[in-house]
């Protein structure tokens, strides 16, 4: 257990330590001095970035979570004709390469406007989001015993109710894993926001590659470090509600 | 009172039920009783709008119910599985029907101890439903049902996953709450002795039509048909009347005067044996809690069972035995066997 926390937190404190190395260059086998310099730089720079990521993230998650909601329900409880069909429709788009459809997209944007825009990029994180939404979703969907549902209906429940009460409660740690990954998702992506929002949508991927590329490896360091942030805190939480609910049951 | 008139349901060429016509007493325990796949589930589904029919009407105390949604019909029905609520304690489960009503929360605690103690489970309130046996989880459902003091009570085979002891002990309970609240409730079963136990009124459908409808004892001392009496578990035999007697592959039988019946039919428990009566041997002994069963195949080729109290006399298979029919036991009917 010691090995693996060390294994993970290893690069942790090696982004630390690049983050305030300055001038640190060959052969010397120290940086030549330590400063907050590249951490004063992001704090001052990264702010914009930051609520681009952050606002892009958490619409993308929730979104994509409440288009997947009725389409898992359907797809794991019912069947009907062109079911299989649709499922591949759904799935289509995390068996291709997503550069592919986006590429395709790209046109269409363009027509409609769509492109250096906030909304264009949150509709294209929407593409491999979704169907990781819909997937986690509908794993809990299928364990779902629809007689629990006509039981609280026949006891004088109206549907809005049943879904507040019994089903949200049911599937609960499904959207908690929908939202996380669709958030993750969003958070991370770094191709799609740049072939549609062009570089006028800055997030925080964008913004740290260009520094990676200009060779300011403290503050890519500093900034990969930020970037760690959320996701790691949405993982503790997450993690911690799913524990919640296990012991509930 | 519930009422319902030419209910049909299913797929056309496929029918689950055809032309239902039954009144369920204000008050009274009526059991449906049939085979599993008759359609007893369908027809409580109905009641509880968890299904529209096809055509037909339904009144509930005398209000047309039929486009009322499931949740204004107060008609709450307890499954065949608990079906409690997993993120709930027994408290909180028991409390759904008040809380959804938006019931106050004092009038609710106190209307939920009343009932948790009327069923005997007081002391669960606070566990949560999997630290619950089988019969304790059908308790608290049966208690969830009743604390909104609906109109109807739908029961779908609540107690076959119980063993047999809790069975009869969660019976005596029903009974016992039934009464006191007089609540119109509707029992379905399979299980005849359960339907003749609790039963004010037995409701027998058979391939989607009510075959019988009456107390327990008309419907089983007086099957109206004789595939009802086949399914009570009577021994019917097709025959035709012959002059004053009717021919069956079991012999010939004294007919009532002035009748031309199709069918004959007895209980097997009516047989006695006696030394002029119809010759066979015995095929095997099946012992049960109080008695023996004997397969008896008659020299005539047909197979009887004969169903005798006590361990009195000593039998072996391939005893020959000699078997009567009583005529005074027999039931007939005029029918054509479908």
């Amino acid at each position: 257990m010691k090995k693996l926390a060390l294994f993970c937190l290893w690069p942790v404190a090696m982004l630390l330590f690049l983050s305030t190395a300055q001038g640190w260059l060959w052969p010397t086998l120290l940086p030549r001095e330590f400063s907050l310099r590249a951490w004063n730089f992001v704090v001052e720079q990264s702010g914009g970035p930051l609520v681009t990521s952050l606002s892009l993230a958490v619409t993308v998650a929730i979104l994509s979570t409440l288009i997947s909601l009725p389409a898992a329900r359907v797809l794991a409880l019912h069947s009907f004709t062109g079911k299989r069909l649709l499922l591949w429709l759904l799935f289509l788009p995390l068996l291709t390469q997503p550069l592919a459809s986006a590429m395709g997209l790209h046109g269409l944007f363009l027509r409609y406007g769509l492109t250096d825009q906030w909304m264009g990029v949150l509709l294209v994180h929407l593409i491999p989001s979704v169907p990781y939404a819909a997937l986690t979703l509908m794993a809990s969907f299928s364990k779902l015993d629809l007689d629990l549902e006509a039981q609280a209906r026949t006891l004088g429940a109206s549907k809005w109710q049943v879904w507040r009460h019994v089903t949200g409660p049911s599937i609960a740690p499904g959207i908690a894993l929908a939202l996380t990954l669709s958030f993750l998702m969003s958070w991370s992506q770094y191709l799609l926001t740049l072939l549609i929002g062009g570089e006028r949508i800055l997030t925080l991927p964008i913004v740290l590659v260009g520094f990676e590329k200009s060779g300011d490896g403290a503050v890519a360091a500093a900034m990969s470090l930020l970037m760690i942030l959320p996701p790691t805190l949405l993982f503790v939480i997450s993690n911690w509600f799913l524990r919640e609910n296990q012991s509930l049951e | 009172m519930i009422r319902l008139s030419d209910i049909c349901t299913g797929y056309p060429g496929k029918p689950v039920l055809r032309d239902i016509f039954i009144q369920f007493p204000a008050g009274q325990l009526t059991s449906l009783l049939g085979h599993s796949g008759c359609g007893k589930t369908t027809l409580l589904k109905v009641i509880a709008g968890l299904l529209t029919p096809t055509s037909g009407s339904l009144l509930i105390n005398g209000e047309p119910a039929d486009h009322l949604p499931a949740d204004k019909r107060e008609a709450a029905m307890v499954f065949q599985k608990p079906l409690l609520f997993p993120h709930m304690s027994v408290q909180e489960n028991v409390a759904f029907g008040l809380r959804v009503r938006r019931l106050n929360p004092d009038e609710t605690k106190q209307r939920v101890f009343e009932m948790l103690e009327l069923l005997q489970i007081g002391e669960l309130a606070s566990r949560r439903p999997s630290q619950l046996s089988g019969g304790q989880e059908q308790r608290v459902s049966l208690a969830r049902a009743l604390v909104t003091k609906p109109k109807v009570l739908l029961l779908d085979e609540p107690f076959s996953a119980l063993d047999e002891s809790l069975r009869e002990e969660m019976r005596t309970l029903l009974r016992k709450v039934q009464r006191e609240l007089r609540i119109t409730t509707v029992f379905v079963t399979h299980d005849q002795e359960e339907a003749a136990q609790l039963s004010d009124q037995i409701v027998l459908l058979l391939n989607g039509t009510v075959a019988q409808q009456g107390t327990p004892q008309e419907v089983f001392s007086r099957p109206r048909t004789s595939q009802v009496a086949a399914f009570l578990g009577w021994k019917v035999f097709e025959g035709r009347p012959v002059g004053a007697v009717f021919e069956t592959a079991a012999g010939t039988f004294v007919m009532p005067i002035g009748g031309r019946p199709t069918h004959m039919a007895f209980r097997p428990e009516k047989l006695q044996l006696k030394s002029d009566g119809q010759p066979g041997t015995i095929e095997e002994i099946v012992h049960w809690g109080r008695g023996r069963r004997l397969r008896v195949m008659l020299h005539a080729g047909v197979p009887l069972l004969v169903e005798l109290p006590g361990f009195t006399e000593d039998f072996k298979v391939g005893d020959p035995i000699c078997v009567e029919i009583p005529v005074e036991e027999i039931c007939w009917f005029a029918e054509n066997w479908c």
